[in-house]
């Protein structure tokens, strides 16, 4: 089967940080150490688990960051290499009982589909994302599948999930809605871990694919009093405003926005500008992840305010002393399982289907790119928003492509693992 | 040789290229063959005495007033009040108008014993002045005797202790002002009558005013209403103004209103091109031009506004007038037109206009694109009595670099409503309905306003409601040289030449349209038959 595999090279990896450093988001790809390679089907890990044959699998924002080399050391040790990334996935499932059918992944790989029982606390609350056990079990480490080398992943023609993992499709989804569930989940259970009072004012920072949906989610399940929006470009401020967001501003006016919505005084600037607010909205979703991401919701959360971080951040460099001094809760939200809601415990997966049906998530998709094209689908990716794009996906429905030699692969080279690449 | 009345000029071949004022810039346009351009008559003649004109009018007063000198006596409480840094445009040469009108009353004052006396700044709800800003207005003799002593006061229209509730007009309208203006014995209002939207009742009435008052005549009903609000006879906000005015008389204050005219010889000599006629520039005033355009394009645009705003108008006076409000005004307003008003016949299809650097609300300020859509529609598309100089569904013009660019010191609120409202609409009744109570009300504004240099949180909404007259009579408005994405934000479109903005207006009223120019400076006002 075909797959784009990411390799531990330290050289490479150091590569595409300089490179994306220097030249951009996206670039480290081209000398990083992820590869077009053909490698033989992966074992069935044990009993439960299917092979699924992708369809669409998007490229996230997570994604981009391990390619250009800036994502945490933090994941070391609980991603296992070689890997082949793609978490947000729809495929066509063989075995088991979904066998035949479309489904969509829930990649955390928790205690279940790591065989181990009983679960720790986090899986046997439901909470998934929680797990303790992310480098243990049957399997090696890996936070989810794209991230452990026995799984594989949605960037490739198949790759193996455990049936705990699947979410069957109904038929009046498309495949690209199916596409945007996983990210809507990640929304879905940023806004139901925050628990917001109706009333409260809110600002989401970044309007790429999980700041949509993050506004989404939070017209969907609860009722903020105000919504602002921070977007950079056109297509993602009309966008936001189509999903829900009350006001959008551009970055670098996020303080006057959220002045204004709060009725906050302002502690001036030398030239008269606004430094920062004295109170601010009551919770800021940070969708970048980034230290100035970070600095901009302290700048604009009342006192006792929270800031959630949604984006994945790496290292960054924050100045705390306002959240500690005006009380600011600092909470990150990863992933799903299952949320609480006023009619009771739901699946975060099933409440992403709704949202992605109800605020219609599939026209995010702007661009399919078949695997062969991944450099240029990872630029694409990578500007985006620029490029009056959100979600950007690998298109593998054309099965001839990407599973035979083709007159535009390039000739290949065996390696110490028994899988062949194509040479660079 | 007195000086020649305003005319319109009708472009043809031999008519040289017309004088465009660009922001902190000029152009040089050929407008096409057959378009008009109006200009305004040549500065009057100053009074030969200022001093003694000025000493004339408080002595002669107009109207049912007696002489200021038999209102004056000891123990009784005094204050005067003054037109703020909006005036005159540019700032006038010292002694400033203001400054010779106050020493004189200080100087009766005095004679009759009278200690009790304090200066206000007639704000609304206008920034501070700043100190030296006030020294200029006021000259350093008045400027030491009263600030240091806390005499020299300006209106706060948001200090409730400092406002007086005087009750309200037969159409409603509340009627609340400085309480220290309306119980002084004698409340003297200086005015300088730079437009004939200045002055009258509409100097107490509005200058020192709060914002539960002002709201009556300062929206966008009003606006609409006025045409133009240059014109009292005609204009919705004058007729507010006067209904409050003759409140604020019927509840026992007694007003001594001063009046000032004066003529529009408005640049020193260095830029004395700007107010010829362009047929009548002398070599002198070619090298000029040249030398100061070049300059400007070369400068930084920081330094080219510093070096405009340290411009001083060689203002003189021609009339001043004193006594009853509305005795004063009626002379005032004759003496105004005398210099101002220009006969025009017709209106126009498309009217251009060059904006200049300076309106009312940036002296030594930016002026950023709501300023820009204000001075445009607001004062210069008003600037006419009778109809307006272009027709109902027509296009105007504008030539302005109208910048991204905002004075966060004295325009705060100004930002966020360029960003976070203009953004989401311009219709001026949605803007009236949801934004403005909070933009009235919203505590930093009001922290600015009454500590810092800020305009009133409201006051852009006004400057957009200034519009409204305008915009709902006009089929187009067209930037020429604007920042694109800023003139998008207004409303207006943009266009790179003065050819293509003709280009642009033809698809509104057709083809080869009417063009008339409204040549400023000088300032000018259309009497339009």
């Amino acid at each position: 089967m075909r797959a784009l595999q990411f390799e531990r090279n330290v050289p490479r990896f150091a590569a595409a940080r300089v490179a994306s450093v220097l030249a951009g988001s996206g670039k480290g790809v081209r000398v990083g150490p992820l590869e077009l390679v053909e490698v033989d089907p992966l074992e069935i890990p044990g009993p439960g688990w299917v092979r699924v044959r992708p369809r669409l699998a998007g490229i996230c924002g997570s994604d981009l960051a391990t390619l250009d080399g800036r994502s945490s050391r933090y994941f070391e040790q609980i991603v296992s290499f070689p890997f082949i990334p793609g978490h947000e996935v729809v495929g066509d499932v063989e075995g088991g009982a979904l066998d035949g059918r479309r489904a969509v992944i829930e990649p955390v790989l928790g205690c279940e589909a790591r065989g181990i029982d009983p679960p720790c606390p986090g899986c046997a609350a439901g909470r998934k994302g929680s797990c303790e056990r992310i480098a243990f079990g049957h399997l090696s480490p890996g936070l989810q599948t794209g991230y452990c080398r026995d799984t594989g992943g949605g960037w490739s023609t198949g790759f193996v999930a455990h049936q705990s993992q699947l979410h069957a499709v109904p038929d009046d989804f498309s495949d690209e809605a199916a596409v945007m569930v996983e990210p809507a989940a990640c929304a879905v259970h940023a806004v139901c871990a925050c628990k917001i009072a109706g009333g409260e004012r809110v600002l989401v920072l970044g309007a790429g694919t999980i700041g949509l949906c993050v506004i989404a989610a939070l017209r969907a399940l609860c009722l903020p009093g105000v919504l602002v929006a921070v977007a950079k470009h056109p297509t993602q401020r009309r966008l936001a405003r189509d999903l829900g967001a009350d006001q959008v501003v551009r970055p670098g006016e996020h303080k006057r926005a959220a002045r204004r919505l709060s009725g906050s005084l302002a502690l001036e600037s030398s030239d008269g500008g606004i430094e920062r607010l004295t109170g601010g909205v009551d919770l800021v979703m940070d969708c970048v992840g980034s230290s100035d991401s970070l600095q901009q919701s302290f700048d604009v959360v009342r006192p006792g305010g929270r800031i959630v971080l949604v984006g994945m951040p790496g290292v960054v460099k924050a100045d705390l002393a306002p959240l500690w001094q005006r009380e600011i809760e600092l909470r990150g939200a990863y992933a799903y399982g299952s949320e609480d809601r006023p009619e009771g415990p739901r699946s975060t997966f099933q409440l992403a289907f709704e949202l992605v049906r109800g605020a219609r998530l599939e026209r995010l998709v702007s661009a399919r790119y078949p695997l062969e094209h991944y450099e240029d689908a990872v630029a694409h990716a990578a500007a985006a928003g620029r490029r009056g794009a959100v979600k950007i996906v690998f298109d593998m429905r054309k099965r001839g492509s990407g599973l035979d030699a083709s007159s535009t692969v390039r000739p290949r080279r065996p390696d110490s693992a028994g899988t062949t690449k194509e040479a660079k | 040789m007195s000086p020649r009345p305003g005319f319109v000029l009708e472009v043809d071949r031999s008519t040289p290229a017309t004088l465009i004022w660009h922001g902190e810039g000029f152009r040089l346009e050929r407008l096409p063959v057959g378009s008009r351009v109006v200009y305004g008559p040549e500065p009057l003649a100053p009074l030969a005495n200022s001093d003694q004109a000025i000493r004339h009018a408080l002595d002669n007063p107009l109207g049912d007033s007696k002489p200021l000198r038999a209102l004056l006596y000891p123990g009784m409480r005094l204050t005067i009040a003054f037109d703020d840094i909006s005036l005159p445009l540019p700032p006038m040469r010292p002694p400033d108008v203001r400054q010779r009108v106050i020493e004189a009353v200080l100087d009766l004052a005095a004679d009759s014993g009278v200690d009790d006396v304090v200066l206000i700044a007639a704000l609304a709800l206008h920034r501070r002045m700043t100190d030296p800003e006030l020294r200029h207005a006021l000259g350093d003799r008045v400027f030491e005797a009263f600030a240091p002593h806390g005499l020299l006061l300006q209106h706060d229209a948001e200090d409730p202790q400092n406002l007086i509730h005087l009750g309200f007009t037969d159409h409603g309208e509340d009627v609340e002002i400085n309480r220290r203006a309306a119980e002084s014995d004698l409340l003297i209002y200086v005015n300088i009558n730079l437009s004939a939207m200045d002055g009258g009742h509409k100097s107490v009435a509005t200058g020192l005013a709060s914002y539960r008052s002002l709201k009556h005549h300062h929206n966008v009903r009003s606006m609409m209403n006025s045409h133009s609000f240059m014109d009292m006879h005609h204009s919705e906000l004058h007729s507010s103004n006067w209904r409050m005015g003759r409140l604020i008389a019927e509840s026992g204050v007694k007003l001594f209103q001063i009046e000032t005219t004066l003529n529009t010889d408005t640049f020193p000599e260095q830029l004395g091109f700007l107010q010829k006629r362009e047929w009548e520039w002398s070599l002198r005033d070619r090298a000029s031009f040249l030398a100061t355009s070049s300059a400007l394009e070369r400068m930084p645009g920081e330094l080219s506004r510093r070096i405009f705003h340290a411009v001083r108008a060689p203002h003189d006076l021609t009339s001043v007038q004193a006594g009853a409000v509305e005795a004063v005004h009626e002379s005032t307003l004759a003496n105004l037109y005398r210099q101002q008003l220009v006969e025009v016949s017709g209106q126009t299809d498309v009217l251009t206009m060059g904006l200049p650097y300076i309106g009312p609300y940036n002296v030594n300020s930016t002026m950023n694109p709501i300023l820009v859509a204000c001075l445009g529609l607001g004062y210069f598309f008003n600037l006419y009595r009778g109809k307006p100089l272009v027709r109902e569904g027509g296009v105007v013009i504008i030539s302005h670099p109208t910048p991204w660019e905002f004075n966060p010191v004295h325009h705060p609120s100004y930002i966020d409503f360029f960003e976070q409202v203009l953004a989401e609409t311009t219709d001026m009744f949605e803007i009236e309905a949801k934004y403005e109570e909070s933009y009235a009300t919203d505590p930093w504004y009001v922290h600015l306003y009454r500590t810092s240099y800020a305009y009133h949180g409201v006051h852009p909404l006004y400057m957009w409601y200034w519009c409204a007259h305008a915009l709902q009579h006009l089929g187009r408005v067209i930037v020429v040289g604007g920042d694109r994405a800023a003139v998008h934000r207004l409303g207006f479109s943009s266009a790179s030449t003065f050819a293509d903005a003709l280009e642009l207006a033809e698809d509104v009223v057709g083809r080869d349209p009417t063009i008339t120019h409204l040549h400023v400076p000088s300032l000018l006002m259309a009497d339009v038959t």
